[in-house]
């Protein structure tokens, strides 16, 4: 009993939601049907947002189960669908697929390491305090600098005047990389759509073709 | 409220007990509102059904009105067999109707009752109900995929294709009020439209009234009911996609898809009718005065009272709007796949985006509407609406006010040892203070 009391309820999330992550990452690239790969896909991306949710970030693990899981796993196996010639299309990968893949993953998974072990913050041990969902900020600053207004920053060149920060008025935002990343996600729906669309023959002169641009 | 548990065992006030049962209590409760509303909505349904097309609908079960019909139809379903076709994948076919069903079921964790009476405090909460909501058409889509039929897959394919188009609407229609109230909580959003009717958003200027059957219309298509129910048009593709299923799975669907469309009249209440504020604010400050002061953290009678009208209050307009819902669907015929997204694409997005543009301004130039008598309202708005940190404004009293702001782990520890008074109490306790609002 005394050991359950010391049970920590964080710690145990977040261990589950991190095995769950990893695990149904590695499903993703064990399965050969392409459909169950979204679906392992799409449990480990909800991890991940169950991970964001016990940090305390609970916008961000919003925005991953709106963006990844529902838009671009919907999308995904939309065109799965549009372009699947049989069912069950299956999904082979050779030994030089394994090979590139590793090479990739491997370095960025290196750099991605690399900058994590990088912050002094994250390396220190530090007083366990709880975090709750309904305990963190609101989404207005989030917002706020997306819009290019840093709240954060306003709040501490406040606090101390005579530091500048070198706080250019509109520039210290999120603004620009917001409109090129939406942009560029533009790009690729529009891109995906012609993918995906039906290829039609051109028609006869005489026939008339069918309106079927769905 | 896991340390009240825990202290009425008799247990240290930091045990795993606690958390287990607090947490229980709360998905029983929400489980209990899905299935006995379930159960209402169908027996509704049938009835409603029946009138329209000139019948009486069942008449039997339960003596009158045929009021148990659903709960033998329940019974009739577990006796089914469970089939699994040959052609399926079996992983996923079984397990598509509890995506749906938990995709349902966890919206549910963020949608308040009624002031503080929610499965878990959400500050973006309209955000997340509407992304976890989006994940109900991932069940379908699997369900149709896994099902190996041809009827199947053609409900699945129709209903990405419909689900896909009305988020952009729904996502717009949904932003409106956030902006009115400076804030993505439902709690603060419901509670911003405290008194008479004449604060409800949905009376805030034309543009929000209009928007509001943009919303309705979207949101019937999101939960794919009739008019917009190809994915399981009867008359062409058999069932759509839960032709294969039987028994207790094919229930779960019909579970999902009668929480969704709770769900989204609930969300509709909050975010346009005042959500538990009813049109006459019998329990504010103006007339009983029973109800919770803004900020209060003391447990009381009178407020519990006033909490649990206030969450009858908002079931009951939940309810009207699945009846209306209901409504559209024997009364209308269904749509065409093109004529859907062309409702969708040509209608709703220009008609949502013109009144967002429109309400925008009306809120900029302070156009005078309704909302601005705040008849009987006990919160004055600028109580309600959120801190906003803008640099040209306030800046002195706003340094005072970040400089009096505890450490949040204080904060909440003394909240907890403060106003643990009760089950109720402690459903209110993690409100966070009010923030002084300015005069924005």
């Amino acid at each position: 009993m005394i050991l359950l009391a010391a049970f920590s309820w964080h710690e145990f999330f977040f261990m589950l939601f991190a095995i769950l992550a990893c695990g149904f990452a590695v499903g993703v690239l064990l399965s050969t049907n392409i459909v169950r790969m979204a679906f392992y896909l799409v449990i480990s991306l909800g991890s991940t947002a169950g991970l964001f949710f016990l940090a305390g970030a609970e916008f961000v693990g919003a925005m991953q189960l709106m963006i990844y899981v529902g838009g671009t796993l919907v999308l995904l196996i939309f065109g799965v669908m549009l372009t699947a010639q049989q069912r069950f299309i299956s999904l082979k990968s050779y030994g030089r697929d394994w090979v590139l893949g590793l090479a990739v993953g491997g370095s960025l998974l290196l750099l991605l390491l690399n900058a994590a072990f990088s912050v002094p913050d994250w390396s220190t041990q530090r007083p366990a305090a709880p975090l709750d969902v309904d305990q963190s900020k609101a989404a207005t600053p989030l917002g706020l600098a997306l819009a290019g207004v840093r709240a954060d920053k306003l709040e501490a060149q406040r606090e101390d005047p005579k530091k500048d920060m070198q706080l250019k008025q509109g520039m210290s935002g999120y603004l620009l990389p917001f409109v090129i990343v939406s942009v560029h996600l533009l790009v690729v729906l529009i891109g995906a759509a012609y993918m995906a669309r039906t290829k039609r023959v051109a028609p006869k002169p005489e026939q008339e073709p069918e309106g079927n641009t769905e | 409220m896991a340390e009240n548990i825990n202290i009425f065992i008799g247990l240290s006030g930091d045990n795993w007990l606690g958390s287990v049962v607090t947490a229980l209590i709360h998905c029983v409760l929400l489980i209990h509102v899905i299935a006995v509303g379930a159960l209402v909505f169908i027996w509704m349904e049938r009835k409603i059904a029946g009138r329209i097309q000139d019948r009486l609908g069942p008449t039997r079960v339960g003596g009158r009105f045929g009021w148990l019909q659903t709960l033998a139809d329940g019974l009739k379903l577990i006796t089914k067999e469970d089939l699994i076709p040959a052609e399926a994948d079996r992983m996923l076919f079984k397990l598509a109707p509890y995506i749906a069903f938990m995709a349902s079921f966890c919206a549910y964790l963020a949608l308040p009752f009624s002031d503080g009476w929610v499965g878990q405090h959400v500050n973006t909460a309209v955000f997340f109900v509407l992304a976890v909501l989006g994940l109900e058409v991932f069940g379908v889509i699997l369900a149709g995929y896994a099902s190996g039929s041809k009827w199947s897959l053609f409900g699945a394919i129709r209903e990405a294709a419909q689900v896909v188009s009305y988020e952009v609407p729904l996502g717009l229609c949904v932003v409106v009020p956030v902006f009115i109230c400076g804030t993505m909580n439902l709690v603060t959003i419901a509670n911003k439209q405290a008194g008479l009717f004449t604060n409800w958003m949905v009376f805030h200027d034309p543009f929000t009234f209009v928007i509001f059957w943009v919303y309705f219309t979207c949101a019937t298509a999101s939960v794919n009911r009739a008019p917009f129910d190809l994915a399981e048009a009867e008359s062409e593709l058999v069932a759509g996609f839960h032709t294969e299923y039987s028994g207790l799975r094919w229930s779960f669907f019909f579970m999902a898809e009668y929480g969704s469309m709770f769900l989204v009249s609930g969300l509709a209440t909050i975010l346009f009718f005042g959500g538990w504020h009813g049109p006459i604010p019998i329990f504010g400050a103006d007339i009983l005065g029973w109800a919770y002061a803004p900020g209060a953290t003391e447990w009381a009678f009178t407020g519990y009272l006033a909490n649990l009208a206030g969450c009858i209050n908002f079931i009951l307009k939940a309810v009207v709007g699945v009846t209306v819902m209901i409504w559209v669907r024997w009364t209308f015929p269904r749509l065409r796949i093109d004529q859907v997204i062309t409702t969708c694409l040509k209608y709703c997005v220009p008609i949502a985006a013109v009144c967002f543009l429109g309400a925008l301004v009306w809120e900029a130039f302070d156009i005078p509407s309704p909302n601005d008598l705040d008849l009987m309202s006990s919160q004055p708005k600028s109580t309600v609406r959120e801190n906003w940190v803008m640099p040209t404004r306030k800046l002195s009293s706003e340094a005072e006010a970040n400089s009096e702001k505890p450490a949040p782990a204080t904060t909440k520890k003394q909240q907890e040892t403060t106003s643990n008074k009760s089950i109720a109490s402690s459903s209110r306790d993690s409100r966070k203070p009010r923030q002084p609002g300015g005069d924005l």
